[in-house]
């Protein structure tokens, strides 16, 4: 079953733009042309008060909220089932942690064509958890299509970075 | 095929009666090769008795000169050039004062204010060649509906000129694009007349909504909402605001034999209104569904593991075009409406998406992505004969066609340095009259309503 109320939460605080913490970086895929790079270890981490065990911010450090694909596809590489069963793992620590994975693509498809192509990625995403272990319970799925792009630019570094699947942690842990 | 003789017959007689005080060889003309100059038509400012009958009868000139010229098939001449001044339109013309200022047509009309303040326009269109009277109406209504008599008198000269319905008297429901405080994207239903008067939105900036379709009935249209967090179908009714998911997660809408797990997609009406063509994502993948809006009965059509999305009635209701990838990359392909004799349609290079059947039947609009490019074009709805470009750009999606088929509204994208830019464009069925529809901002997934009686 898909969990509405979370899922309308997390439209909620993205249109209003609330205190609360926004669920991905937007600075990282800029400065970095190649979106296959793993989101961890790529430097120095935040130099603000840290974050708690088991919060968002621990899960994106740890884990990585994002895995990529390739040109209209929704196959995972190497580097997206990494990024996976680190979730996986993450996920087994906090084990009343839920998630909602959303696909999302590039703008340079249809709109219609897009949602499902969105679909597809979101659920190889939440295939590839379930065979890591993850109770299929603690998953909601979700597409975006090409509606709710990370990067805003026209350009090929930006459509890479559009091609995700995100996991978001919805409900079970730590604020 | 009967229609588009008309047609030519219709423009054939109109060019031939044209050029008949003049050459005794009548013109040749096919309007499918875009050749077809505009027809001079005079429009001077309809008379009335009073100023305010005045005002409004300039109001109503301006916005019928206005729809006539859009279509690309009629040139309105310059009010400048008018030597006889109309003054009461149950008189003949003075044929010559037109002919001599290469008006092949003269419209002339008149606003009578009521007393109980409704309006009566009446119009007589005149043939000025033969001297001849085309067409006289009178229309009576209440004094706030005046654009709409407007468009409708526009309907009536283009079908009498063209033998074809017009397409004025409309309205368009689109996605109005912006952006929120933190460069959010908002996707709000918006509508307004098909000239671009009485703007409003339908939804407001809380949740995205996107993909409106027309019913037959022009009162309600279907769209894909995120309301519910994820692309649900809503069904929303013009006349009350009231709209309902139709196929949200835990189904309070739908009869239960599909797993309703999924999202759910842009749905079309079937000609008749009654049911709904959908495509509903399950854990298999998405598929066609029918809908029966009255017994709410969900039915599958297609079972391919491949993406089965955006199917399209055929006017007589009996066919369904959608687009699929189970060839590999996504083509167009056509199946009865229960799902039987799955025929595919196109074979080029290329991503085909966005079908759209025709009102006329015989073909069908899609959006092709090859290369980097973008492709409007028309493919004839048996998968015969070629396909037809009409427009190449940097991003096409959601071609909409008129009521009478004749011009297709489509999403245009321009790349720009902050992001592309959307706007709502129609070009004719011969890819000429390229035209920006008159949108405020950004817009995109334009639905062009039937007639509006």
């Amino acid at each position: 079953m898909k969990i509405k109320i979370f899922a309308i939460a997390a439209l909620g605080a993205f249109a209003t733009a609330c205190a609360s913490t926004p669920p991905v970086d937007d600075t990282a895929p800029m400065r970095d042309p190649d979106p296959i790079a793993a989101p961890d270890n790529t430097g120095p981490v935040d130099t603000g008060p840290g974050y708690e065990l088991g919060s968002t911010a621990h899960f994106v450090e740890a884990a990585g909220d994002r895995v990529f694909f390739g040109l209209d596809r929704s196959d995972l590489s190497d580097e997206a089932r990494a990024t996976l069963r680190r979730q996986a793992a993450w996920l087994a620590s906090y084990p009343s942690a839920r998630i909602l994975v959303a696909g999302n693509c590039d703008e340079r498809g249809t709109r219609e064509y897009n949602l499902a192509l969105g679909a597809r990625r979101a659920n190889a995403a939440r295939t590839y958890l379930i065979s890591q272990g993850v109770d299929p319970s603690r998953i909601s799925t979700t597409s975006y299509g090409k509606e709710r792009p990370t990067c805003m630019q026209s350009s090929e570094t930006c459509w890479a970075v559009n091609r995700n699947s995100t996991t978001t942690l919805v409900g079970g842990y730590t604020n | 095929m009967t229609r588009i003789l008309v047609l030519f017959a219709a423009l054939f007689a109109l060019i031939g009666w044209s050029a008949a005080s003049d050459a005794q060889e009548p013109l040749r003309v096919d309007v499918t090769q875009g050749n077809l100059d505009p027809m001079p038509i005079a429009v001077p400012d309809f008379v009335g008795a009073s100023d305010e009958a005045l005002r409004r009868g300039a109001d109503i000139t301006r916005v019928v000169a206005n729809d006539l010229a859009s279509s690309g098939l009629f040139a309105p001449v310059d009010q400048d050039a008018f030597i006889e001044d109309i003054t009461n339109i149950d008189l003949r013309p003075r044929f010559s004062d037109w002919r001599v200022i290469n008006a092949d047509a003269l419209l002339v009309g008149s606003v009578t204010i009521q007393e109980d303040g409704r309006l009566v326009v009446g119009f007589r269109l005149w043939d000025t060649r033969l001297e001849e009277q085309l067409l006289g109406l009178q229309y009576r209504t209440a004094p706030e509906n005046w654009r709409r008599v407007a468009h409708r008198l526009a309907d009536a000269v283009y079908e009498r000129l063209t033998g074809e319905t017009g397409y004025f008297n409309t309205r368009i429901v689109y996605v109005s694009e912006g952006r929120g405080i933190d460069g959010e994207p908002i996707r709000q239903l918006a509508w307004m007349d098909q000239d671009g008067a009485n703007p409003s939105f339908l939804t407001d900036r809380s949740y995205m909504a996107l993909l409106p379709n027309y019913s037959p009935s022009a009162q309600e249209i279907t769209y894909v909402s995120f309301l519910d967090g994820q692309a649900t179908t809503y069904l929303y009714n013009l006349e009350t605001g009231r709209q309902e998911a139709l196929f949200a997660s835990g189904g309070a809408g739908a009869a239960s034999q599909v797993d309703l797990d999924g999202q759910s997609l842009s749905a079309r009406f079937s000609p008749d209104g009654s049911e709904l063509a959908v495509s509903i994502e399950t854990r298999s993948g998405h598929d066609i569904h029918l809908f029966d809006l009255q017994t709410r009965n969900l039915q599958r059509l297609t079972q391919h593991p491949a993406d089965d999305v955006e199917p399209s009635f055929s006017p007589d209701g009996g066919r369904i075009v959608f687009s699929s990838a189970r060839g590999g990359g996504s083509q167009l392909y056509v199946m009865n409406r229960d799902g039987s004799d799955v025929q595919r349609i196109t074979f080029g290079s290329g991503r085909y998406t966005t079908p759209v059947w025709s009102p006329r039947g015989d073909l069908i609009a899609f959006t092709k992505q090859v290369g980097g490019q973008f492709l409007l074009g028309v493919v004839r709805a048996d998968g015969s004969g070629i396909e037809r470009i009409l427009f190449e750009g940097y991003f096409v999606d959601t071609p909409a066609w008129s009521p009478n088929g004749r011009v297709l509204l489509f999403t245009r994208g321009e790349q720009r340095s902050n992001g592309t830019r959307y706007e709502i464009w129609s070009i004719d069925l011969a890819g000429f009259n390229l035209r920006r529809l008159a949108t405020g901002g950004m817009a995109s997934d334009p639905a062009w309503s039937p007639l509006i009686e």
